[in-house]
């Protein structure tokens, strides 16, 4: 056994109770796994048994316990938005929306929930059944795994990744793969026409997003969720939004990239109904469906959330020393508030063009985002420090700004539209 | 050798990784291989984490599987017809294959033997300091400042020429 050892001298020494993944702050929970096991369980165990007690197994087994735990309550939350979403439509058409199960119609996505569960589970006999049955995994766990980096508070994250922020992007890039999968492995023009859409969509979407993001970095100097929280901790003000003009646009065109990252509309061309049926889940059932259907309100949760912990303080208050919209239930209110926006777009705005789309993203987000990041940091070069001074000075502009663009959209509605062209 | 959750998750991506890269050469339907190939990256990304390079892992995430190999399964998807396409494999490509593959690993095997960091690294549960820091600061306030603007601009140029070449007015 020691000549095995030395072979595998150069690898890292792999032992629990020291350095696991090294710098992902994995090892507090994993500890804190091993040491519920050594003095809690253990001595409550009889002897025999205890001496024999595995507690490597054992402590893999807590890990998968809390994941399960975790798997298990997220999917609650889209039960609610599922919900909200149809009252919320219902609101803005004047109806009244599911009234008939539970009370105000509360229980009806459980009923839903029920009904795709007993669903047929169909899969496409000319399509790849390997794919087909892969995909929808592929794109749940991906959703799922963005929320293991999201600080809902203090105390209440799954790990302090050093890397927070650009493994969330790295993750949710992945979703890309799931979609194309299931698009393609169903054998349907609809479903490959969506998803090459949404490939598209998603890829392109996916740098005004990433370069957003990179104002904040800059501004903070740090990818780790909760370095960039703890930045923002004195109040409204030092919300990262309002700390340059500069990331008060990046929060706009963020948010706008995140809602064509969800496939939501305006930006639903890869669902569009109208057009391809329901896009790269069309030949889906059951629940397969479902799953697509819980992550797509998880994404736009996470989303919502990694924006409220970007440029909306996070968890943290919206008054210094005072306990306003802090911690985990204000936080979950300015998810909230931010995917109840969302929902308000969608049943406002109609769907824009292809060519529309791609024209806001590469010809208006993208160059607007990079004088972002010129901006930022010439602002870092000028105010090191924030003090009140850049603060009172980058409010101003902000609102001389808001004001000015209010003017001009009011002189340019005002005009009559040129006509469109019709390329597609 | 102790037996512990680390060497398990260990070996659990060191198999991954080696199993999936030789579904990637042996299927014969190429969209499978992509597939399989997004696995293989994974798990690489993984065992970039026990390297404890976690930027780097995040990294290798993002450019290749968000980014490549979406582009390689667009082309596929593009260019070929839906479900027929397979991969043809002959006896001399198979074997010039397998010899380039042999070379490439004994001299993958050379340089891990003769690298003194890696032979001399004796870890005694320390964390080593996070690395993202430390790549900025090589990059953009040291040695290695040149060479990332050199490949910035090369990057702009290919962008640039990549514009050109699917402009309508060129090609028509």
């Amino acid at each position: 056994m020691s000549d095995f050892r030395a072979m595998f001298s150069g690898f890292p020494d792999f032992n629990i109770s020291e350095g696991f993944f090294p710098n992902i702050n994995l090892q507090e929970k994993l500890n804190w796994a091993e040491e519920f096991i050594q003095n809690i369980l253990i001595p409550r165990l009889p002897e025999g048994v205890a001496a024999h007690f595995p507690v490597e197994l054992g402590t893999m087994l807590v890990m998968f316990a809390c994941a399960g735990i975790f798997v298990a309550v997220v999917p609650l939350l889209p039960l609610v938005l599922v919900l909200a979403e149809r009252k919320v439509a219902a609101r803005f058409q004047n109806r009244t929306g599911p009234m008939r199960v539970g009370p105000w119609g509360t229980l009806q996505t459980l009923a839903d929930g029920i009904k795709l569960i007993f669903k047929e589970d169909f899969i496409p006999p000319q399509g790849d059944k390997l794919l087909f049955l892969l995909a929808p995994y592929v794109i749940f766990a991906c959703s799922f795994a963005v929320f293991a980096a999201i600080p809902f508070s203090q105390n209440i994250l799954v790990s302090d990744f050093n890397i927070g922020i650009f493994y969330i992007m790295a993750i949710s890039s992945v979703i890309v793969m799931g979609v194309i999968m299931a698009g393609w492995s169903s054998n349907s023009k609809w479903s490959l026409l969506g998803s090459l859409r949404s490939a598209a969509q998603i890829v392109s979407y996916e740098i005004p997003l990433g370069l957003s993001i990179l104002t904040v970095v800059m501004l903070v100097e740090s990818l780790s969720m909760t370095e960039i929280v703890a930045s923002q901790s004195n109040g409204v003000f030092s919300w990262l939004i309002f700390r340059t003009p500069f990331t008060f646009i990046a929060f706009f065109i963020f948010f706008i990239s995140a809602i064509a990252e969800v496939n939501r509309t305006p930006f639903d061309l890869p669902e569009a109904e109208s057009e391809i049926v329901a896009g790269f889940h069309t030949e889906y059932s059951g629940m397969r469906f479902a799953l697509f259907f819980i992550a797509e309100y998880a994404n736009m949760f996470a989303v919502s959330a990694i924006a409220v912990t970007l440029f909306l303080g996070g968890w943290e208050g919206a008054l210094p020393g005072f306990d306003i919209l802090g911690g985990m239930p204000g936080f979950v209110i300015k998810t909230l508030g931010l995917v109840f926006l969302m929902m308000w777009l969608r049943w406002t705005l109609p769907r824009l063009r292809v060519d529309q789309l791609m024209n806001l993203c590469w010809k208006y987000f993208i160059p607007i985002a990079f004088f972002n990041i010129l901006g930022t940091g010439i602002w870092g070069l000028i105010f090191p420090e924030d003090t009140l001074v850049s603060i009172i000075i980058s409010c101003a502009i902000i609102y001389s700004g808001l004001i000015a663009a209010y003017a001009i959209a009011g002189r340019v509605m005002a005009q009559k539209p040129a006509p469109q062209p019709s390329s597609i | 050798m102790e037996f512990t959750l680390k060497t398990f998750i260990f070996y659990g991506f060191a198999l991954m990784t080696v199993a999936s890269a030789l579904l990637v050469v042996t299927v014969r339907n190429i969209v499978h291989a992509a597939f399989s190939l997004m696995v293989t990256l994974f798990g690489v990304a993984g065992l970039y984490v026990f390297l404890q390079a976690d930027f780097l892992a995040a990294t290798q995430v993002i450019v290749y599987v968000g980014g490549i190999l979406v582009l390689i399964l667009f082309g596929v998807m593009m260019t070929s017809g839906r479900l027929e396409m397979r991969i043809h494999i002959e006896r001399g490509q198979l074997l010039l294959g397998g010899a380039v593959a042999l070379a490439l690993f004994m001299l993958l095997l050379t340089v891990i033997a003769n690298t003194p960091a890696w032979k001399n690294r004796i870890d005694d549960g320390t964390a080593l300091p996070p690395t993202t820091e430390k790549i900025g600061e090589l990059i953009l306030n040291g040695p290695f400042l040149l060479p990332f603007e050199v490949v910035s601009v090369l990057l702009l140029v290919a962008l640039i020429g990549a514009a050109l070449i699917s402009r309508k007015e060129v090609r028509d």
